[in-house]
Order: C-alpha cells, then structure tokens, then sequence
C-alpha cells in the first residue's frame, strides 16, 4: 500500500503555530504558579490593589465610552464621503498607533501642563488635570481612540450604501436610517472595535505614567511593586489583572461573534 | 407627472448630460441604454440620493429637487434589491409604513394587500438570505409599493433573474402596474423588455437621452445610428440619397420614402424583408436578386444573410425555409417595401 505523503509545508506551520502558542500561553500560566493563593487572598484584600485594578477597569471603559461618542460618528462620514485630503485625515488617526507610548505622553504634556494655554485654561477653570484621573483617560483615549474609529469604518463601508438609499426613500430620515439600518448592521464590528479600545486601554502604561503616576492604575501599581518589593509582591496583582482581563473579554468576545439569526450578519 | 428640466450630473465615472423628459401620470416609462451609461445614476438624482449640479426635478406641479429622499414619495427597487438582511421578509415590508408611524391595524391591513398582491404570504417570517432571486425581487417590490408612492423606479429590475423567472416577473410587472397604475420608471439594457412593458422608451447614451418614444416609434424609426444598432436593427447600410432613392453601391438602389438628400445610414428590419425563390411582382418597391451566403436555424426562426451586392439580413420562419428549401448558395430574391426602409 501506498503512504500519503506527508505535505511539509504544514507540518512547518503547524510547528510554528505550536511556538506560538506556547510563547504566548506559557508566561501568562506560568504566572499563576508563580505565587501562592495565600498571596492573592491577601492581595484581593488589600484596598490599593482593589483601587488600583478598579480604577483602571473604569477608566478604561469610560475611554470606550468617549472613543464611541466620537469616533463612530467620524468613522461613519471616513466610510462614506469622498473629499481631497481623505487620506490625510486616516493617516492622521492612525499616527497615535504607531507612536511609542511615553511619547504620546510627552505630547500630551505639553498642551496639558500649565505652560501651555489649553493646560492654562483649564487650570483656570479649576481643573487640574495633571495627575488626576481626567488625565488618564486621556492619556488612554489618545492610544486607543484609533482602534474604535478604524473598527467602526470598516464596519460601515460594509453596508452597502444602497440599503440606506431605499430606507430613505421608505421615509426614514438619515437619523432613523442610521439607527435603524446601518447600526444594527454594523454594531457587532463596532463593538469588537471597543473590546480592542478598551483592552488597548487598560493596557496602557507609558502615556499613563507621564501624566498621572498617582492615583495609580492597576499597571503603575504593578510597576511599582515589582521595582520597591521584588516579584513575590507584582505577581499577584498581575494574576488579579489578568483574572479580571480575560473574564471581560471572554464576554464580550462570546457577544460580539454570537451569530445573528438567519445567518444574515 | 414627472418632468427633468437641463438635468446635469457628473460623478467622474457617470455623468447625466442635459437630460430632458416628461413622463406622464400612470406611465411605464423605460429608460433603455447600455451598462454603464449612467441609468442607475438618473434614478437616484430622481430619488434624491444625488443633487443634479444643475436642472430641476419636478413632481406633480411640486419641485422636488431640493428635497430629501424621504421627503419625495418615491418607490425604489434597485438591480441587487438591497433588501435589509437583519429583518425578516414582514419587517422589510413594513418598514416604510412603521417609520411612518402608521397604527398596527393599517400596517397589517397594507401588509396583507401587499403581500397577496405579489403571492408572497408564505414568506414573511423568513429572512432575505433565504430567499430566491424571484422572492427577493418580490418583497423588494412589496416594500417599495406598500407606501402607496407617486412613483416607482425600478433599477434593472429583471437583470438578475433567471430566464424563466424574468419571464414569469415581467408579465407580473406589467399586471401590478395595470391593478395599481403606479408611474413606473424602469431601467433595462434589454430591448426586448423594454418593448414587452414600456409605454414609451427613452434611449440613453453617454450619459444622454438619444431619443423618446413609442417602442414602435424607436424601434421602426430609431434617429441614429447607436439606436438603431441597439434596438437590434441589423440592417444598417450607409450609402448616398438621391432623389427617392438611396445609392449604395454602383449598382444598388434602394427605394426610400425619405426626402433627404446626402450621406445618409439606412435600416431595414429583418422582418420585413420578403425572400422568394422567383422575383414577385408586388407593391413593394425594393426587390434584390441575391445569394444566400448563411442560414441560421434560432430555434422558432431562421436568420439568413443575403449577399446582394450588400449584406441583408432576413428573418424566416421554419416551414417557409422548409417549403422553398433554402439552402446556402441559393439564389434568391430578397424584397420589401419602401416605407420599410428607414433613413438616418
């Protein structure tokens, strides 16, 4: 009898997806066995870790909540207007994707320190940005905004135009339509564009840091552990964070990939 | 009453180029044109969708052109039916008459008119994704209709459909349009469509209306040459007007009805050109000895081509090619009557 022979090309990518998976896998299991439950239990009771992960969960989600506001409403008009300059503005939203992260810190600085009119003005107005949680926000909205926006384009280039034309002319005005129509097409794609908004936004640390190292988010809390106290202190706020990270995302994964019926998505 | 007054539109890629027609109340009208001429584009300045750059839209005595779609009382089905794939055949039916705010009663009053109207009861719990083309195109249809507009447009409406459906949906096209009386304007590159369903025609070309009329008129007396070719008239033979005749080569003359004088392109149908094995004594004035150089068997008809000095094209039906026992090489008689012959 005859042997198949075996394709080699994907006996090597399985190889590397193995390599993969294991890079990708081993650390974060391995943190788990890192520490004891003891050190968690403990962890999970003290009040600056509990502050800590809360603040960065909340800050995150309100950073969607703004990126959303704002960036579906502008992805709407990039998907469907054509105007000189169009890809200009695109790459213009993507510039914060590929600066280095304690740069886009320092950027930020500069307009919100007081040396600047805008910080000035502010500060006139009472605010005191720096170092508040207004500050990490935006710190986090500037890194993550660009993730919704790109999302959320893409999202409604999907829908055909025409759908909207007809809705129109059944006597739905453009709001109705939007809501109506082109939404409800679109929001599955849109909010997997705010699950990477708001995971890109809890992960940020380099902008944070630059204007708000106090109060401290999860990340900053992390960092400072590890850097005064050594390992056995950082690993178990990590466990918590990663815990809390996966049990959210998992969700709104199974939400957003949950198949409409009729099969018409 | 529909009117387009200097209509200008240039999208790069189409544009609509002084467009100029009136379509009256209850009319079928057929815009008729190759792809990509831009008919799809008439149809959505006429809803709205585009504002022209320059020209009005009229509607019912109301000037319509600075209007929003929704404000217009317009019906639109377009070529893929852009049926809304998240709501069922029933919601998309509905959909006009719920944005609306009309009461439940009504909606479900309209609904089932709609609905029995178009033979598509059985489907308003499905999805679009389910359905067939002939279905789609139905609640397509529906949902354009149950509005009760002024005035329906149908992008390439047949264009999708296999030839047995198309066939089928167009005899239902033209029995909802006579129950209804909706003012239709219905975009086709198929002449044989047009015909089977257009009160009047208008030929686009390049972004221009070429020419209106009955389908008889465009299709007996297209006024160019790109209509004639795309009416289907395959005749087509340039030559130089005399008096009464037309010359086309030294030794051809054709008989015309036609004053002109000059260069000119004549067509003559297929169908009214008369083949006889001997030359036949008639009040048809054109009578040309010729051989038969192709005979193709259509199907319900023979097409022949007939050298005769020109090339002619003539149509024949099966038991006349039969009877005669026409063959390739034949020499035959090719004959029709001066008012047949049509000239550009």
């Amino acid at each position: 009898m005859l042997k198949k022979k075996p394709e080699i090309f994907f006996i090597v990518s399985f190889l590397a997806g193995i390599i993969i998976l294991f890079f990708v896998m081993y650390p974060i299991i391995n943190t788990f066995f890192w520490t004891k439950p003891g050190f968690i239990l403990e962890a999970l009771k003290d009040k600056d870790v509990m502050r800590s992960i809360y603040l960065s969960i909340g800050a995150a989600t309100l950073t969607t909540f703004i990126s959303f506001v704002l960036g579906v409403p502008f992805a709407y008009f990039l998907a469907r207007k054509e105007f000189k300059g169009k890809s200009l503005v695109e790459s213009i939203v993507d510039i914060p994707v590929v600066l280095p992260h304690t740069v886009a810190g320092i950027c930020l600085l500069t307009v919100i320190s007081p040396r600047c009119w805008l910080g000035k003005c502010l500060e006139d107005f009472g605010l005191e940005v720096l170092g508040s949680v207004a500050a990490i926000v935006i710190a986090m909205t500037f890194v993550s905004m660009p993730f919704l926006i790109n999302a959320a384009r893409e999202a409604f280039i999907w829908v055909s135009p025409r759908m909207e034309n007809v809705s129109r002319t059944l006597g739905a005005n453009h709001w109705q339509t939007f809501f109506l129509i082109t939404f409800c097409l679109s929001w599955r794609d849109i909010l997997s564009g705010m699950i990477l908004t708001w995971a890109r936004a809890i992960s940020e640390f380099g902008a944070v840091i630059i204007l708000a190292y106090h109060p401290m988010i999860a990340p900053t809390l992390i960092y400072e552990r590890f850097s005064a106290y050594g390992m056995m202190y950082a690993v178990p706020v990590a466990v918590i964070l990663i815990v809390l990270c996966l049990i959210i995302f998992i969700c709104l994964r199974l939400l957003a990939s949950d198949h409409m019926k009729g099969g018409a998505a | 009453m529909l009117q387009l007054k200097n209509l200008w539109k240039n999208l790069g890629d189409f544009q609509l180029k002084n467009i100029n027609f009136t379509i009256e109340e209850k009319e079928y009208f057929i815009i008729l044109g190759p792809t990509g001429t831009g008919k799809t584009v008439i149809l959505e300045v006429i809803a709205g969708m585009y504002r022209p750059d320059k020209g009005e839209i009229w509607f019912n005595g109301k000037r319509i052109s600075d209007l929003y779609p929704e404000q217009r009382d317009i019906g639109f089905v377009y070529q893929d039916y852009a049926l809304f794939p998240h709501l069922t055949v029933e919601e998309n039916i509905a959909f006009g008459l719920k944005v609306r705010k009309r009461n439940k009663e009504i909606i479900s009053t309209s609904l089932y008119e709609i609905v029995s109207l178009l033979g598509i009861e059985h489907l308003l719990k499905r999805y679009p994704s389910t359905l067939s083309g002939g279905e789609q195109q139905r609640t397509a249809l529906a949902r354009a209709l149950i509005t009760s507009p002024g005035l329906l447009l149908l992008d390439e409406p047949l264009s999708a459909l296999d030839p047995r459906t198309k066939q089928i949906f167009q005899e239902e096209l033209r029995r909802i349009h006579r129950k209804l009386g909706t003012t239709t304007v219905h975009i086709t590159h198929d002449f044989s469509e047009a015909i089977a369903l257009g009160d009047r025609i208008g030929v686009m070309y390049n972004g221009e209306i070429v020419q209106v009329g009955t389908p008889a008129e465009v299709f007996r007396r297209p006024n160019s040459r790109f209509v004639a070719e795309f009416v289907g008239a395959e005749n087509i033979i340039p030559g130089k007007a005399v008096e009464g005749a037309v010359r086309i080569i030294p030794d051809v003359e054709i008989q015309t009805v036609s004053p002109k004088i000059g260069d000119v392109i004549l067509t003559i149908r297929p169908e009214d050109i008369i083949i006889s094995r001997e030359r036949v004594i008639s009040s048809a004035q054109n009578s040309l000895p010729g051989r038969i150089v192709h005979l193709a068997n259509q199907g319900p008809i023979y097409r022949i081509t007939i050298d005769s000095g020109i090339m002619l094209t003539a149509l024949v039906s099966p038991q006349s090619v039969e009877q005669m026992a026409l063959n390739r090489g034949d020499n035959i008689w090719a004959t029709f009557k001066s008012a047949a012959v049509h000239v550009l």
